[in-house]
């Protein structure tokens, strides 16, 4: 039988080791898997390597494991925001380092990862600052950029109910990043509200199917 | 001739109107979000948002806020019935891949070319947040800039060439300020509404870009 649910969150992190890419899902606080985080910072893995849409927003979240220290480097769209105190202090500190990516090119180099593309062209940036130093080509009369896929070694997702294949489904806009990070990310957790049956997640209404999922948690 | 200046509100109203009937829209951040209050609530219009939104609806009545349900300002919204959710993925094929009709974006400069200027002043300082504004410039059918005539100081935000960085190239199709409307023309810029009383000698003079009148 296999059983992808864990009862340990802490088991399910304890894997993640210092230097790792971690994908973090949500956008903003929609979609962040809070508890997976604070596992993580329980943890203590450092030196990480962190991919999401953001760079925290107040104290909680991804905010905390930016303040305990824990990331070298954040790949992202939108750091700067209103409540981005943590990240702010680490930027001007010279603590952090920032790779800054138009979203599209974000979810696009993470869906090249999950598809096993080596590279792709997108149009997105072509001749602003964010395409300095990288190939870029005239396609059909349209410029575009090479650009390449973002691979992770843990993605940490939330989503609204798994079974213990991994099938998951989603809820409102807090599936954001989820189901494509699944795909980038050698092992993949995601922590669910609620653990249901296998079968009782109609099979047409499957957002993420369990190939893409190591393990399921309950919070 | 004295001219009165439309206010942000009056900005949005006139943008508001030229959003037509079953069009697919994006609506960024900031003055352009305000667009949303003016629609005619006679029309069906599909707004998207970046985060996976589409069909979305006004904010939500107080006690009824979804912390799972927000735009891309991370502002509580609601979904019309007919909306949907989707994945990144799908919301930036939307947004990249030309099917989105109308966006409207917020600008520091808009250039005769075409050439919008709206995510980073280039100040060495500042820290550089993108988020979707380089894949709606480029993706969109149709690039709307909502934005003052000219700064705070006075100065041109209409340009030949703009000064801050780029963020995408020849992009923009229609400009709305507080003074004209002006389309963004392979012939260059094409005025074809002023504010009442404004001559079109002193819109030229407030427009570091050369104009022409339809």
């Amino acid at each position: 039988m296999i059983d992808k649910t864990s009862a340990s969150i802490f088991e399910a992190i304890k894997q993640i080791q210092d230097g790792a890419t971690v994908m973090i899902g949500g956008f903003g606080t929609a979609g962040q898997p809070a508890e997976l985080i604070d596992a993580l910072i329980a943890h203590g893995a450092k030196e990480l390597t962190v991919v999401n849409n953001n760079a925290g927003n107040g104290d909680l979240g991804l905010a905390a494991l930016l303040k305990a220290g824990q990331v070298k480097k954040i790949i992202c769209s939108f750091p700067r925001q209103s409540d981005s105190y943590e990240f702010d202090k680490l930027y001007y500190a010279k603590k952090i380092e920032l790779e800054l990516v138009p979203q599209g090119n974000l979810a696009a180099r993470i869906q090249a990862a999950g598809a096993g593309l080596g590279a792709i062209y997108t149009p997105t940036g072509y001749g602003t600052l964010l395409a300095e130093g990288k190939d870029s080509k005239v396609i059909n009369g349209r410029g575009y950029v090479l650009e390449y896929p973002i691979h992770a070694d843990f993605a940490l997702i939330k989503a609204f109910k798994g079974d213990r294949w991994g099938n998951l489904v989603y809820r409102k806009s807090a599936r954001n990043f989820g189901p494509i990070m699944a795909t980038a990310a050698k092992c993949t957790i995601a922590q669910v509200n609620e653990i249901v049956p296998l079968g009782a997640i109609d099979p047409e209404h499957v957002i993420t199917p369990g190939i893409f999922i190591q393990h399921v948690v309950a919070v | 001739m004295a001219y009165q200046r439309l206010t942000r509100e009056q900005i949005v109203q006139r943008v508001a109107q030229d959003i037509p009937e079953g069009a697919y829209v994006n609506l960024g951040i900031g003055l352009p979000t305000k667009i949303a209050n003016h629609l005619d609530a006679n029309k069906e219009i599909f707004l998207q948002s970046e985060n996976g939104v589409l069909g979305m609806g006004p904010a939500p009545a107080k006690g009824e806020e979804d912390a799972d349900l927000i735009n891309a300002g991370k502002e509580f919204i609601t979904l019309l019935e007919g909306g949907s959710y989707f994945h990144h993925g799908d919301s930036f094929t939307m947004m990249r891949g030309g099917h989105i009709d109308i966006c409207v974006l917020g600008a520091f400069q808009v250039a005769e070319n075409g050439d919008l200027a709206n995510w980073h002043t280039g100040a060495p300082d500042a820290i550089p947040a993108v988020g979707g504004a380089m894949d709606l410039a480029i993706g969109a059918k149709n690039v709307f800039v909502t934005m003052e005539h000219v700064t705070k100081n006075g100065e041109p935000k209409i340009v030949k060439s703009c000064s801050y960085p780029l963020t995408g190239m020849a992009c923009v199709n229609r400009i709305y300020t507080d003074l004209a409307v002006i389309e963004v023309t392979p012939k260059g810029l094409v005025v074809t509404e002023m504010v009442n009383g404004l001559s079109f000698e002193e819109l030229q003079s407030l427009t570091d870009a050369p104009l022409s009148r339809e």
